[in-house]
């Protein structure tokens, strides 16, 4: 009786110490972000205070109105950036997407002679750290005269991005039994058929993840980005942050404002396409 | 509906043969089993019919056609397979219809054979479920209606019963049988369990290392294996196969126990052999079917019982070698009594020690 007591006891001190443990590790995770959103609705002094200010006083849109506002006013072309990102961001996205999913499938599928060897190095591609490509990518693309054009920053993405979604989408078409297309074909369907009818819809969460994680690097990416774009042709919303420095000062609440601008879209993606995700994959149709 | 004829048919994987020249020829309308152990090239031989596999020599012909070339979705067959290969995104509904669905076939049309074949297996009332909702008997009875709705020339089954409880298998066993005495489409069907082959099959092909070794009824199989291998495969318990000489016109085991030559068989003095009988046909006595005219007797210590109901697995040691005998009407056995055992010679084989080969064909 009494060991039973005392058994419920430390269960339920464990159970409490998981989750003090868990709301630290949460709030290391998202005290940053919301110190970023907070800052924006917040003057500069606020946020420059020693010691710092944890309760805000005043919260208002002044950085918001600025950041639209003309040039002049602390005004940045927001528009120009968010248009430039998205395009970039989604065109890179769709052509990483299209290019993972046959290299995906191919490597899921067919035997191909020195496969693994191809797929390390599809690997160790993502070792080399992006930023020390910057040089000779500068370089290559002032050649090219590409600087400067979303062309040349979709260029890199997708190079970016390749072997991400070729390792997690072939990852995928591996979970989906060969015979499902297999079923498909003597169902009347061509190969690219049961490509199409069964195995991308059986797929398609572990797609639209990856899809997920090439858009965010592509939107988020700022070393290449800041070497690659010059003026508004092709600019994304990470190099426009560095308009809120000038030679003596940092906009730190206008910053914060387009960071938040930044953060918004990402977020919404994210939680659209998660649903899917969950509302994804029973595997039933085959015994596991 | 169509026959099927295999001609020469090879299959290699690079330099490796998986299956040696095959000759088949299925009647229209026939249920025909290919069994053997895993490895044998049974699965080989069935892609290679639905088209899943490149047939690397000879010809496939179904009907009038030889397809050899055709791919799969232009042999009018259908396909059962052992994992079922339901398409998990679609409903039960959307499983049978798919192939309709991909013939551009009318709406109506569709619902109307979705609807028999659903009846047909008493899926009617899962039809918009997904297959994830669904049990594993469920699956394999849609897995079966998929294949059914289209009216193709060939069924083929995949070890589809694999996947199934005991209790379960038996249903369905029961359940596929029936499905072929309703639409009598001819029905080619791979197992590796010789219980399915001798209960389904109008014709058994037994298979072994990428070859033929026999085709038959399952009575003949059963009755007149043609070697000791299918001997062993065919029947449960396994024919028991003790080491022998020829002795004196006589069968002459390792111990030295002396047996006459079963009727109608013969061989030279000193000839090596396997004297092969089945359980069913070694009895103690008392607890047997009346003998016949052609018994031999043997004492036999029995070391383990297997009660079974209606009759008892005596498991014993005859001439150095494990034998498995049957008890009729059974009474409690002690381990370690020994008993007098009838044995029906003019049932018995004789195998040779070398090849295998049985001395009745």
């Amino acid at each position: 009786m009494d060991q039973g007591r005392s058994h419920r006891i430390r269960r339920r001190l464990l159970r409490a110490g998981h989750f003090i443990g868990l709301f630290l590790a949460m709030a290391a995770i998202c005290l940053p972000g919301l110190w970023v959103v907070l800052n924006s609705f917040r003057p500069t002094v606020e946020i420059m205070a020693k010691p710092p200010v944890w309760i805000p006083t005043e919260l208002n849109l002044d950085n918001y109105r600025a950041m639209f506002g003309g040039i002049g006013e602390g005004g940045v072309p927001v528009l120009t950036y968010f248009r430039n990102s998205l395009v970039i961001s989604l065109t890179s996205t769709v052509i990483a997407l299209l290019v993972g999913m046959a290299g995906g499938y191919a490597f899921a599928r067919y035997r191909i002679p020195g496969k693994s060897a191809i797929f390390v190095g599809l690997m160790v591609t993502r070792a080399v750290p992006g930023v020390a490509l910057s040089l000779p990518l500068f370089i290559l693309y002032g050649r090219l005269g590409i600087i400067d054009t979303h062309f040349g920053m979709i260029l890199v993405y997708v190079a970016l991005n390749v072997p991400f979604t070729i390792w997690l989408i072939d990852g995928f078409f591996r979970q989906v039994p060969k015979e499902l297309a297999e079923a498909a074909e003597i169902d009347g369907c061509t190969r690219w058929q049961a490509f199409w009818k069964v195995e991308f819809p059986v797929a398609r969460a572990g797609i639209a993840s990856a899809g997920i994680f090439a858009f965010l690097t592509s939107w988020n990416e700022y070393a290449l980005a800041s070497q690659l774009t010059r003026s508004l042709n092709s600019k994304t919303m990470p190099v426009g942050l560095m308009d809120f420095t000038s030679q003596f000062t940092l906009n730190w609440g206008g910053m914060c404002a387009l960071a938040v601008l930044m953060i918004l879209p990402a977020l919404v993606l994210t939680f659209l396409v998660q649903k899917h995700l969950i509302a994804g994959l029973t595997f039933g149709g085959v015994k596991g | 509906m169509a026959e099927v004829v295999l001609r020469d048919v090879v299959k290699n994987y690079g330099a490796l043969p998986v299956v040696h020249s095959i000759n088949l020829d299925i009647a229209h309308g026939e249920f025909v089993v290919l069994v053997g152990p895993s490895g044998c090239g049974k699965s080989t031989t069935l892609r290679m019919i639905a088209g899943l596999e490149d047939i690397s020599g000879g010809t496939v012909r179904i009907g009038d056609r030889v397809v050899n070339d055709l791919p799969p979705r232009d042999r009018n067959i259908s396909m059962v397979f052992q994992n079922y290969a339901l398409y998990p995104h679609m409903t039960v509904r959307e499983n049978l219809g798919f192939s309709l669905h991909i013939a551009r076939r009318s709406k109506a049309d569709i619902e109307r054979a979705v609807a028999d074949a659903a009846d047909i297996l008493s899926l009617t009332p899962l039809l918009d479920r997904k297959p994830g909702q669904l049990s594993g008997g469920q699956r394999q009875r849609v897995a079966m209606g998929r294949a059914i709705v289209r009216h193709p020339d060939v069924f083929l089954f995949d070890e589809p019963l694999s996947n199934l409880d005991a209790k379960l298998r038996t249903q369905m066993r029961v359940e596929i049988k029936r499905l072929h005495q309703k639409v009598g489409t001819t029905i080619i069907y791979v197992t590796h369990d010789q219980i399915e082959a001798m209960t389904l099959a109008d014709r058994i092909v037994i298979m072994r290392d990428g070859h033929i070794v026999q085709i038959g009824t399952p009575l003949e199989v059963f009755e007149r294996p043609v070697n000791a291998f299918v001997a062993t495969f065919i029947g449960s318990p396994p024919m028991n196969l003790l080491p022998a000489t020829v002795t004196g016109g006589a069968l002459r085991l390792a111990d030295g126990t002396t047996l006459p030559l079963p009727p109608g068989l013969s061989a030279r003095d000193g000839r090596a052999l396997h004297f092969g009988v089945r359980a069913d046909n070694i009895m103690p006595e008392g607890h047997a079917m009346p003998p016949t005219s052609h018994m031999a007797y043997a004492d036999m210590p029995v070391t383990l019982t297997e009660p079974l109901g209606t009759e008892t697995l005596l498991f014993g040691t005859l001439a150095g070698t494990e034998v498995q005998a049957k008890m009729l009407n059974p009474r409690p056995v002690r381990a370690g009594e020994v008993l007098r055992f009838g044995i029906a010679l003019d049932k018995c084989h004789l195998f040779d020690a070398a090849t295998g080969a049985s001395l009745r064909v």
